[in-house]
């Protein structure tokens, strides 16, 4: 960490750098500290610690009863979690992988998502499934999917997706405390992204549904959330070479979906692009695409576009970093919003 | 390449294994060849008569439950019923042998035990009727709400009991699910929770013989359904489905067992369905009468007539008194079901989240408009006060 960055830390009262791994396990030992009825369970993530070592410590100073190394098997995680949530605890669930996910689908789709609304409101569950999820590590196949367009298809789901320290921390945080149940998908490149958050001085950040503005500009939006913040944050720095001043904005949840932020932002600028790793059709981005159009046609100066995963299965890794948006890829749809100088 | 072919094949010897050893000796987990039988042996001397007396009676409602649940059918005050005729046994067991503070997780099938949990009889047709999904709190009764997708309640089950257990109450699940439901990935992830983390639950399976047309034949190649107990690591049950008072032992035992801490057990009931899969379905396509009346002289409302007008602990007049009985609450479950339900369309938007998204609340808007517009303003006011 560079000298310049500890200096900030100081200056605003915050320890030390830390990562996004580390601000989840905060997170995830802070909630059980606080409240005894949250229970975190899945695979390895006792003794081990999690393959990603968000849950490092948590068996240790809480009892396995507490962080419970499960059988290998998602379904009955997450099944066994319902349960458990039926009888008042408050799971935390960790799926190792993004696909590993799948086949816990069923229990997520027809009794996590709908048992609220089955009950009539008598039987609400507080559960929250962490997924480490999307691609850009050189993982092998099933291990890089965005899987958030099958969740944000499925009501009674909040899909929540940090992307940076304070975010992974905060919003962790108020999806463990959510009594309704979150998917919580953790961008695994942004893991060892570091910030200068300290657990001593977490900042306050904005509830599940707020949209941020993470850097303003006046001459187009980018809509973005997760592991493309980074990148539509370069792309903005980048384009200002090209005389752009973007806006960029960081969803933070795609259920709920924060219509004002987005819209507002939009009809101030007048163009947007929205940019996302995985699939475009069927993906997020159509469906993000058609509330702004329906909020703001009479503001827009161009089509929304999109930035977005090609329509393939993930990649070889080799291969990953054709597929995945990157700087270009956004700065060449920001070039293509001068619509009314190609028509 | 061949094996031979690669370099230093030939000085590759593998080291063997260290001596696999089952931790569990397998022969105590093991059903009997024969499923249990309490009824027509001398074991029902021994058995409590008032006991044998409530089983019949809450058997004989059962069956005229499921007679006018399937009659409301016809009438299109019911959308669909599966019946549990011929099964009553296993239904009524499976209520009678939880406490108060227990838990039953149902499936579809399962109206009558949850009625026999003390359900209003109504209540637990809502979902049936398509009125509401669950019509009734399931932490008041403690019964789950009765679960369509197979044996996706039974790792629910798992981690209620676990739940239970790590909060330090004496607390048992017990839960439902039929032959085919076996066959499902849940049933497998479940009971293997449960075995590896000694939860106190029982899985009651009812094989009633078809997985709505498909022959248990068709279904699995164990010897048995119980047997799949065994390489869970649990004990497995096999009792006569229709014999109450054996479905009745073995399930107590079973939650006396899981009560204690010693773990969940596998009960296999062999039962018949009587009726076809639901009221849509027609059973005639897949199977014949004489297997049909071959199960009915092994009626289980017969059988507990036999025994208990042969020891002398019912007679005609009983009998009439617990027609009777029954008769009156399939009057009752007949009028209540008569009478329309009134349904608030903006129910639709209130139990999706905790608060309202944004975009719900868009929705709820608009139909609002539209119920305006199609009844008049004052139809919501009128709703609400019916509820």
């Amino acid at each position: 960490m560079s000298t310049a960055a500890a200096t900030a830390g100081e200056r605003t009262g915050r320890a030390k750098p830390s990562t996004m791994a580390q601000a989840l396990g905060r997170a995830l030992r802070d909630s059980m500290a606080e409240d005894p009825t949250v229970h975190v369970l899945g695979e390895d993530v006792g003794t081990l610690g999690g393959v990603f070592r968000v849950t490092d410590g948590l068996a240790k100073e809480f009892g396995d009863e507490r962080c419970t190394d499960t059988p290998l098997a998602e379904a009955g995680i997450l099944g066994a979690a319902v349960g458990m949530a039926m009888y008042g605890l408050r799971p935390v669930v960790e799926m190792q992988f993004d696909a590993f996910a799948y086949p816990a689908f069923e229990q997520l789709v027809s009794h996590v998502a709908k048992m609220r609304n089955r009950t009539g409101g008598a039987m609400p569950l507080p559960i929250t499934v962490r997924v480490p999820y999307g691609g850009g590590i050189g993982g092998v196949e099933h291990h890089s999917d965005s899987s958030e367009a099958y969740y944000m298809a499925t009501p009674g789901l909040h899909v929540v997706m940090p992307a940076t320290v304070d975010d992974a921390y905060g919003l962790l945080r108020e999806s463990i405390a959510s009594d309704d149940p979150v998917v919580f998908l953790e961008p695994k490149r942004l893991y060892w992204s570091k910030a200068d958050w300290s657990p001593d001085a977490p900042a306050p950040v904005e509830p599940i549904g707020r949209a941020v503005v993470r850097r303003p500009g006046r001459s187009a939006t980018l809509i973005t959330y997760g592991p493309s913040l980074p990148v539509c944050l370069e792309a903005a720095e980048a384009a200002t070479a090209e005389g752009w001043d973007l806006e960029v904005i960081d969803l933070r949840s795609l259920v709920p979906f924060d219509d004002e932020t987005v819209a507002a932002s939009v009809r101030r600028t007048g163009r947007a692009v929205v940019v996302h790793e995985s699939s475009g059709f069927g993906g997020p981005g159509g469906e993000i695409a058609a509330r702004v159009t329906e909020r703001c046609f009479h503001h827009l100066e161009a089509p929304v576009l999109r930035v977005a995963g090609f329509d393939i299965p993930y990649p070889p890794p080799m291969q990953e970093r054709h597929h995945l948006p990157g700087v270009d890829r956004v700065l060449d749809a920001v070039a293509r919003l001068q619509w009314e100088a190609e028509s | 390449m061949t094996v031979q072919e690669l370099p230093g094949a030939a000085a590759y010897r593998p080291t063997p294994p260290p001596a696999w050893k089952p931790l569990t000796d397998p022969a105590p987990l093991l059903p009997d060849p024969e499923p249990f039988r309490v009824l027509g042996t001398d074991a029902a001397a021994e058995a409590d008569p008032e006991l044998l007396l409530r089983l019949y009676a809450e058997l004989v409602r059962g069956r005229r439950y499921n007679a006018q649940a399937t009659a409301l059918t016809k009438q299109g005050r019911l959308a669909v019923y599966p019946s549990s005729t011929g099964q009553e046994a296993c239904e009524i067991a499976a209520a009678l042998v939880l406490e108060d503070r227990d838990w039953l997780f149902p499936s579809y099938r399962d109206t009558l035990a949850a009625v026999a949990r003390g359900l209003d009889p109504v209540e637990a047709l809502t979902l049936l009727r398509g009125d509401r999904h669950t019509g009734y709190d399931p932490r008041e009764h403690r019964i789950a709400p009765l679960c369509t997708p197979l044996a996706t309640q039974l790792p629910h089950a798992v981690g209620l009991a676990h739940a239970a257990r790590l909060k330090g109450d004496d607390v048992v699940a017990l839960a439902m699910v039929g032959d085919g439901g076996t066959s499902e990935g849940d049933f497998h992830e479940a009971l293997n929770f449960a075995a590896v983390w000694r939860a106190p639950v029982v899985f009651l399976v009812q094989n009633n013989g078809f997985a709505i047309s498909v022959p248990l034949a068709k279904q699995t190649a164990a010897p048995s359904l119980a047997h799949k107990a065994v390489g869970y690591g649990m004990p497995g049950r096999l009792v006569d489905g229709n014999d109450a008072a054996a479905v009745h032992q073995v399930l107590s035992e079973a939650v006396a067992r899981a009560r204690r801490g010693e773990g969940p057990t596998l009960v296999e009931a062999v039962t018949y369905r009587m009726d076809a899969h639901t009221n849509a379905d027609d059973a005639t396509r897949y199977r014949g009468d004489s297997e049909v009346e071959t199960w009915r002289a092994h009626d289980p409302i017969r059988l507990l007539e036999r025994e208990l007008t042969g020891r002398g602990l019912l007679d005609e007049g009983g009998m009439r008194t617990v027609r009777e009985e029954a008769e009156r609450m399939a009057e009752g479950l007949r009028e209540q079901m008569n009478a329309d339900p009134v349904l608030d369309p903006m129910d639709l938007f209130s139990h999706v989240y905790e608060e309202q998204t944004g975009q719900l609340r868009e929705q709820a808007a608009r139909l609002q408009v539209e119920l305006d517009a199609e009844h008049g303003p004052h139809d919501r006011d009128g709703a609400e006060e019916g509820r």
